[in-house]
């Protein structure tokens, strides 16, 4: 019991030294951001489920724009030039198993660029937010 | 008379962990399905949630069953547990507790129906937390220690409000967890000595909270309490538990927790292990 207070006591303190620099730079800028959205189109490509939702889609446009929206929800030095979460996915359907799955080879692709547990949980910390304008529209 | 003072207990543990991440093939996020409480609940260890016992999503059903084993100083629980959840919605449950007294000898049987109900929100991504409403009716099969003892009845139905939530990357970047619970009940130690008694016979609101860190998205390490009326008179104590949880993947996990439970019937400072495996059957 002791030592789990301990362990307790010590997330919070390592919560306290988190550094003022963005999440952006903390993962490693533009070069590592980019190793992540070129991991996740991968797993997307080798993904039945979710290749069929991209089979049409213009993967040079998604690239660019993803990579901009990563930036942005990070607070990297980027501009979102995309459409909107609501633009872009409505119709398509996507459910709640979906998006859970697309969390799921995001974080895969986050685990082959070697971006550690903590940071990952951040990262999507910046993404739950879009769930609802994301799924069932 | 005198030596059925103290009796059983057990329970303790563990919690849910909800890690983050890892949503995988189906359903929810790793972890936040978890576990089955002692009363075969979705829950914690000790605990049920707001949480359903599977990792089933909106268009989803899945089903679950727990083995549990709390050993303290003069009894030893052993609880079996099934249950299936339903579109992320509503959940029911079904658990056969078997509690010996190894210091007196003798054993209690009890089972135990449950229905949960998610009322709002989700655990992981709504910004307030997933509510839940639930009910737990219990029946004991061997009456006679309840009735040594003086409680009311060998039946008993709990209900409870439950609130939990996950916070993703909250203390450090790692996810946390926590869960409060306010349950109506008459039950006696759990119900194994039986429901309401000589020193108070009416529904008692008590509280039962948890909260827990996740070290990866396999590991996660927290703490629960739960507090128990004292109907019979027996200086019945409330319970603690430290709990780690291994998390393999998301069909299977195994928890083991340090659990203080107090008196128990009469018999002072119970404490011992829990030891728990859960699996997701599909
Ligand atoms: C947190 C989760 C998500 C985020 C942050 C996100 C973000 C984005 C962004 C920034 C774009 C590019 C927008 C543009 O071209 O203007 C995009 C496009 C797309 N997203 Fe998502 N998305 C998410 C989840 C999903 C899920 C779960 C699916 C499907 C299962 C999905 C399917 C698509 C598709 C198919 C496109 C390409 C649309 C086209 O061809 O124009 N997204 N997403």
């Amino acid at each position: 019991m002791r030592l789990l207070i301990v362990i307790l006591l010590f997330g919070l303190t390592t919560a306290c030294v988190t550094s003022s620099q963005s999440l952006y730079a903390e993962l490693g800028g533009e070069d590592k951001v980019d190793e992540v959205v070129e991991n996740f189109i991968t797993e997307i490509e080798f993904d039945p489920m979710m290749y069929d939702y991209f089979k049409d889609s213009d993967i040079g446009r998604f690239r660019e724009k993803f990579t901009e929206h990563f930036c942005m929800l990070t607070g990297g030095p980027c501009e979102y030039t995309g459409d909107t979460m609501e633009q872009v996915h409505t119709g398509m359907e996507i459910s709640e198993a979906n998006f859970n799955h697309a969390v799921d080879l995001l974080i895969s692709a986050m685990n082959k660029a070697n971006i550690p547990h903590r940071l990952q949980n951040r990262v999507l910390a910046t993404m739950a937010p879009l769930r609802g304008s994301i799924i069932y529209i | 008379m005198q030596r059925y003072k103290r009796l059983p207990i057990y329970c303790l543990l563990p919690m849910v962990l909800v890690s983050a991440p890892v949503f995988s093939a189906d359903g929810k996020l790793i972890g936040t399905a978890g576990l089955t409480q002692i009363e075969g609940a979705g829950g914690g260890g000790l605990v049920p949630w707001a949480t359903l016992s599977g990792y089933d999503s909106e268009d989803q059903i899945s089903a679950s069953s727990a083995v549990t084993v709390v050993d303290v100083d003069d009894y030893r629980l052993n609880a079996f547990g099934m249950s299936a959840s339903f579109y992320d919605r509503a959940e029911i449950s079904l658990s056969h507790q078997r509690f010996d007294l190894k210091s007196l000898g003798g054993t209690i049987r009890q089972n135990i129906v449950g229905m949960k109900y998610r009322l709002y929100g989700d655990v992981v991504y709504s910004e307030l937390p997933q509510i839940s409403i639930g009910l737990q009716h219990k029946q004991l099969s061997d009456t006679a220690v309840a009735e040594a003892l003086g409680a009311d009845d060998d039946q008993g139905t709990d209900i409870y409000l439950a609130a939990t939530k996950v916070h993703l990357g909250a203390i450090g970047g790692y996810n946390a967890v926590w869960n409060l619970t306010a349950r109506a009940t008459k039950a006696n130690e759990m119900g194994l000595l039986g429901f309401g008694g000589t020193q108070n016979s009416d529904y008692e609101l008590q509280l039962e909270a948890s909260a827990g860190i996740l070290f990866s998205r396999n590991l996660a390490v927290g703490v629960e309490y739960r507090q128990k009326p004292d109907n019979l008179g027996l200086g019945e104590d409330d319970w603690v538990d430290a709990f780690v949880s291994y998390i393999p993947s998301k069909s299977v996990s195994i928890t083991a927790a340090t659990a203080n439970l107090g008196a128990i019937a009469g018999a002072p400072g119970q404490s011992g292990f829990y030891l728990s495996l859960n699996a997701q059957l599909w």
